[in-house]
């Protein structure tokens, strides 16, 4: 009963709470790169979120046999290995995804929420939590992408899904430009503060919030410090 | 030579890794608040993209290629990334003191940073040779290191600027690297006019 609790908070909590991209900014390299099209944003949603469970279950299953001074390169090969797997299944069924994906596919491996999850859930938890936890994490993501293609595509495009506005919507090509990212994504963090009444205790940006501070643990906490003394 | 110019150029202004191909938005977004470490960062960032790439090339020319195991190239390419910068903080831990001090505590964090493994990858897939990969290593990490320089000296004046509450901390820094970004359209056809 208790095991079954916890799989529906691990599940949860990556959907709005501790959404991965709107609360934690992780993974903003695929947020801001591949969101001009809502297809783009839903397809690489769904690919990391594939990846991140498998690794997350397999992570789980291996979390006593793998040595902890060399995790970090371990998780890393069997991410690599899962997102080699996915784009293969998209090379050969969805090809126009693989290339409107393009080099970003592959950069699902260094993608920081995968290997944070690793690091900081799946190492540590059972698999079916792990599973929950994947599961939740990545469909988080997910939103959040199709939230900002769909913002973009509707600006810049003129179109949601493809599917057209008509002419009489003139399509706004800032939108779809690579400033347009960043500023679309400045906006629905603002508005996200907005909605939460400001609730959520964001991280100051830096080492902390660094997304790497995942893997390189307390060291972050360290290069931080060891930064700021070289500044003074 | 006219054409690693061009590549070497277009990689640091018009294909600007940071601000039109979003890789490595982590650091830029993280570590950008002090020019100091922004310096710090991007020196070795450039480096880990040189030597990554001087290192990937051959091996998935002359070893992945022939044995058509193009396929395993994430695998390997992250592998040796991450060796090869655990390999260089020892070493320079241990031989370079003072080149540790200054960059030692940005390498841990350049594994994961996707402008690494970005780079190594468009290299193979670009189908560039061995020179054009390095040169175009060598642009991509002084075009991260403009845009990060750059974009320190704009936080700190955005960060003491006087901003509505939601747009406090990221969504103010965000706005500014739009800014940035759009900044650098204006080098659209610079680099083929100032060659051709």
């Amino acid at each position: 009963m208790k095991e079954k609790v916890s799989c529906l908070a691990a599940f949860t909590k990556g959907l709005i709470k501790e959404n991965p991209v709107l609360v934690m900014l992780l993974g903003t390299c695929p947020t801001l790169a591949i969101t001009t099209m809502a297809v783009n944003g839903l397809g690489m949603g769904l690919a990391t979120t594939f990846v991140l469970v498998c690794s997350n279950v397999v992570i789980s299953l291996l979390k006593n046999y793998i040595p902890k001074q060399v995790r970090l390169p371990s998780f890393i090969v069997i991410i690599a290995g899962f997102v080699t797997f996915v784009s293969f299944i998209l090379q050969s069924f969805l090809p126009d995804l693989y290339s409107a994906l393009g080099v970003f596919l592959s950069l699902i491996t260094v993608n920081c929420i995968i290997l944070g999850r690793a690091e900081m859930f799946a190492s540590k938890n059972g698999v079916a939590a792990s599973l929950m936890d994947g599961l939740g994490m990545g469909l988080g993501f997910t939103g959040a992408l199709l939230i900002m293609s769909i913002i973009r595509e509707a600006l810049g495009l003129g179109s949601v899904f493809g599917l057209s506005f008509g002419s009489w919507f003139e399509p706004i090509g800032f939108f779809v430009m690579p400033a347009g990212g960043f500023f679309v994504f400045g906006m629905v963090i603002a508005l996200v503060n907005v909605l939460t009444r400001y609730q959520i205790s964001r991280k100051k940006i830096g080492c902390a919030s660094c997304p790497h501070a995942a893997a390189c643990g307390g060291e972050a906490v360290a290069c931080e410090a060891e930064a700021e003394k070289e500044g003074a | 030579m006219k054409e690693l110019m061009v590549i070497l150029f277009s990689a640091i202004l018009t294909q600007n890794f940071v601000l039109s191909k979003f890789m490595g938005i982590c650091p830029f977004l993280g570590v950008s608040k002090k020019m100091n470490s922004a310096v710090g960062m991007s020196a070795a960032v450039t480096f880990v993209m040189v030597a990554a790439s001087a290192i990937t090339w051959p091996i998935y020319t002359y070893l992945l290629a022939p044995f058509s195991l193009e396929y395993l190239s994430k695998v390997v390419f992250i592998l040796i990334i991450a060796l090869f910068v655990q390999l260089v903080e020892i070493l320079i831990k241990k031989y370079a003191k003072s080149l540790y001090n200054a960059l030692g505590v940005y390498l841990p964090l350049i594994t994961t940073n996707c402008a690494v493994l970005g780079v190594t990858i468009l290299n193979v897939e670009d189908q560039l040779t061995f020179l054009q990969a390095v040169i175009n290593a060598l642009g991509g990490g002084l075009g991260f290191a403009l845009a990060l320089v750059i974009f320190a000296g704009v936080r700190e004046r955005v960060d003491a600027a006087d901003v509505p509450k939601a747009f406090k901390g990221i969504p103010s820094t965000l706005v500014a690297a739009s800014i940035v970004s759009m900044s650098f359209l204006g080098f659209n056809g610079i680099v083929e006019a100032i060659f051709q």
